[in-house]
């Protein structure tokens, strides 16, 4: 009971020192601590920030080392002709302030999951494979591909350079209003098992129409 | 005489003698050529149907299928050659052969000796043949 009232105590003082105008540091340096401690916390943000945002954070987890960022390793995305090389935030977090904001606080779920050693084998990443992938996906959809398109973007492909395929299915795929995701899943990484999503393009289990 | 004496000129031996045995590369199986020159082989990408050449041929990859996954959770070919995707995605479809186990049943989905693509269906690339090659393409199944 005594330190409820003592805890009221110090908070009632602190927000009486704050509401009162200093009588005892001049305005000047009060605005210079001022800006110097925001330097201090938005420089500290930024920098922690960046930091998360580097392939060598993503693969300090095995979970991401062992699985997604070898497969990823096969990829184009990886290594290419050109040299222009895709490394995880690039695909996975968005560019843009808020948007990348949002995308970091989501990431405290995975961080809860890492704890949990949800995925912390080869068999149980396998198990939950589609599920994560179905996830991406949709946020994928959600956004029209938003981080493909940080890169590849519609209006700057140029149709007479692509092969017959990817002309006539590019050109209709645009017209219908599909994403990039849409058609191009499992391009830096293994795909789940289909089976729930094309039953038709999986192995089949070798029995009789019934 | 020191025995730690001994026994660090003993390791440098070893290690001369390593590296000398190291040095000498062993003959390549490859031949003398250079390895890291890049060949003329043009893969074919996105042709016509390639015709066939005889009865029963299992029909040539037209395109590239770089990156594309055949395995147990997934076949890529399919995502565009199955039947359910064939008209939407413009390909040729697999045949009906591809769907009776080897007693002749007739199965619900591609039968597993029949789902592994490349065994049969391969790409093809513009390269000068290594052997020469008299065949001739019977004329009742192609025009050349």
């Amino acid at each position: 009971m005594s330190s409820a009232t003592e805890d009221k105590n110090i908070l009632a003082r602190w927000w009486g020192a704050l509401k009162r105008p200093s009588t005892r540091y001049a305005a000047g340096s009060l605005l210079g601590a001022g800006v110097v401690a925001g330097i201090v916390l938005w420089g500290g943000f930024n920098t922690a920030m960046e930091a998360t945002n580097t392939e060598q954070f993503c693969i300090s987890c095995h979970e991401m080392e062992e699985n997604v960022y070898r497969e990823y390793q096969n990829t184009i995305h990886y290594s290419n002709r050109s040299g222009v090389r895709a490394t995880c935030p690039d695909c996975h977090v968005p560019k843009e302030w808020t948007h990348k904001m949002v995308r970091k606080i989501q990431a405290s779920n995975e961080l809860w999951h890492k704890m949990l050693g949800t995925i912390d084998t080869p068999e149980k990443f396998e198990g939950k494979r589609l599920k994560m992938a179905q996830s991406v996906w949709h946020s994928m959809q959600k956004t029209d591909s938003r981080e493909c398109r940080n890169c590849h973007e519609f209006d700057s492909m140029d149709y007479t350079k692509q092969g017959r395929r990817g002309r006539a299915q590019h050109i209709e795929g645009f017209d219908a209003g599909k994403t990039c995701i849409d058609c191009h899943k499992g391009i830096a990484h293994s795909l789940p098992a289909m089976v729930e999503v094309d039953p038709s393009a999986v192995m089949g289990d070798g029995k009789r129409h019934r | 005489m020191n025995k730690s004496l001994v026994l660090g000129g003993v390791l440098v031996i070893g290690l001369l003698g390593t590296t000398a045995v190291c040095a000498a590369d062993p003959a390549p199986l490859r031949g003398d050529g250079d390895i890291w020159s890049s060949t003329d082989v043009v893969q074919w990408q996105d042709r016509d149907p390639i015709p066939r050449d005889y009865v029963q041929q299992p029909p040539m990859v037209p395109h590239t299928v770089e990156g594309y996954t055949v395995n147990l959770k997934v076949n890529k070919c399919l995502t565009c050659h199955s039947w359910a995707n064939y008209k939407e995605k413009k390909a040729t479809k697999i045949s009906q052969t591809h769907f009776s186990d080897r007693e002749g049943n007739d199965l619900a989905n591609v039968s597993a000796r029949r789902y592994f693509c490349s065994q049969c269906h391969t790409p093809q690339a513009d390269a000068k043949p290594l052997v020469e090659n008299l065949f001739q393409p019977l004329p009742a199944i192609s025009n050349r």
